[in-house]
C-alpha cells in the first residue's frame, strides 16, 4: 500500500528520502505556523477561530517532532510514535472543545469569548 | 538550495493558516485550514514519514474538520458574522512579529543550520507498532483511555438541557 503510493511521487521527480534542505528550513516553516496561531489567539474574539488557532499550534509542534526526528544522528523512529499521541490528543481537544463551543452557544447564544461572563472564574 | 517543492509547500501550508484565521466566511475558514492540514501532511512525506502522514489526513483532514463544519452549521450564521475585532489585532500581529523575528534570529546562529539529514537512513514503519506495544504501551492505554472520557464527556455536555 505504502508502495502503491510513492509511485505517483517518484513520477513527479519527488523523492522520497532524498532532502537536503537543512533543519532550519522545517524549523522556521514551524516556527512561522507557531507565530499564526499565536496572532489568531491573540487577536480573535471567535470560539471557533480560537479552537483554528490551537489546531494550527499542534501541527507545528508535530512537524518539529517529526523534523527533529528524521534529522538525528540515527534517525529515530520515536518521534513518529510521539506525534501519533500528539495527533491522538489533539482530536479529543477538538472534541471537547467544539462540545463546550455548542453547549457556550445553547446558553449564552452568542460565541464571542468576551461574551462569555457566565465561564469567568 | 532550497528545493522548490519545499518551498511551495511550505508557503500553502503557512499562507492557508493565515487564510483559516483572516477568512471572512467561517466555512471557507474550514476549508482552509484543511488545506493547511494537507499542507502539512506533504511536509510529512518529504520528511520521509508516510505513516504520519496517511495519519494526519484521515484524523485531522478526515474527521477533525468535518466536526468544526458541523459545528458551524450548529452554531447560528448572524452571529458569527457580528464579531468584530478591536485593539486585539495590532497586538497580535506585534506579538507574532516580535515571536517570529527573535526566535528566528536567534535559531539562525545555532548549528540548525549545518544539520543535514542521512539520506540513506530509511524508517522502518513496523517500529512504530513494536514501539507503541513494547515501550509505551502505557502511554497508549491511557490515550485510548483520554479519547473514551472526552467522547463521554462531549456527550454528556451535548444531552445537557438548559434548565
Amino acid at each position: 500500500m505504502l508502495y502503491l503510493l510513492s509511485v505517483p511521487l517518484l513520477w513527479l521527480n519527488l523523492r522520497i528520502g532524498d532532502l537536503l534542505e537543512p533543519l532550519i528550513n522545517y524549523f522556521i516553516v514551524s516556527l512561522a505556523l507557531l507565530c499564526v496561531g499565536v496572532y489568531g489567539l491573540i487577536a480573535k474574539r471567535n470560539a471557533i477561530r480560537l479552537l483554528f488557532a490551537v489546531e494550527i499550534i499542534i501541527n507545528a509542534a508535530i512537524i518539529n517532532f517529526v523534523a527533529f526526528a528524521r534529522y538525528y544522528d540515527t534517525p529515530l523512529i520515536t518521534g513518529q510514535t510521539f506525534s501519533l499521541f500528539a495527533i491522538a490528543l489533539a482530536a479529543t481537544e477538538a472534541a471537547v472543545g467544539l462540545a463546550i463551543i455548542v453547549q457556550a452557544f445553547r446558553l449564552n447564544n452568542d460565541i464571542d469569548v468576551l461574551e462569555l461572563k457566565r465561564l469567568r472564574g | 538550495m532550497t528545493d522548490i517543492v519545499f518551498i511551495s509547500v511550505s508557503l500553502l501550508t503557512v499562507g492557508f493558516a493565515i487564510l483559516a484565521l483572516e477568512a471572512r466566511e467561517l466555512v471557507y475558514g474550514a476549508v482552509a485550514l484543511s488545506i493547511s492540514f494537507l499542507g502539512a501532511a506533504a511536509l510529512f512525506i518529504l520528511l520521509d514519514s508516510i505513516f504520519i502522514a496517511i495519519f494526519q489526513v484521515l484524523v485531522y483532514v478526515g474527521s477533525i474538520a468535518i466536526l468544526i463544519v458541523f459545528v458551524i452549521m450548529l452554531v447560528r450564521r448572524e452571529k458569527w458574522i457580528s464579531i468584530k475585532g478591536g485593539n486585539e489585532r495590532t497586538l497580535g500581529i506585534i506579538a507574532a512579529v516580535l515571536l517570529f523575528s527573535t526566535m528566528g534570529y536567534f535559531s539562525l546562529s545555532t548549528s540548525l543550520t549545518s544539520q543535514y539529514p542521512d539520506p540513506s537512513a530509511l524508517f522502518n514503519f513496523t517500529e512504530i507498532g513494536s514501539q507503541l506495544i513494547n515501550e509505551y504501551s502505557i502511554i497508549l492505554q491511557l490515550t485510548g483511555l483520554a479519547l473514551a472520557v472526552s467522547i463521554v464527556g462531549a456527550l454528556t455536555m451535548a444531552k445537557f438541557e438548559n434548565r
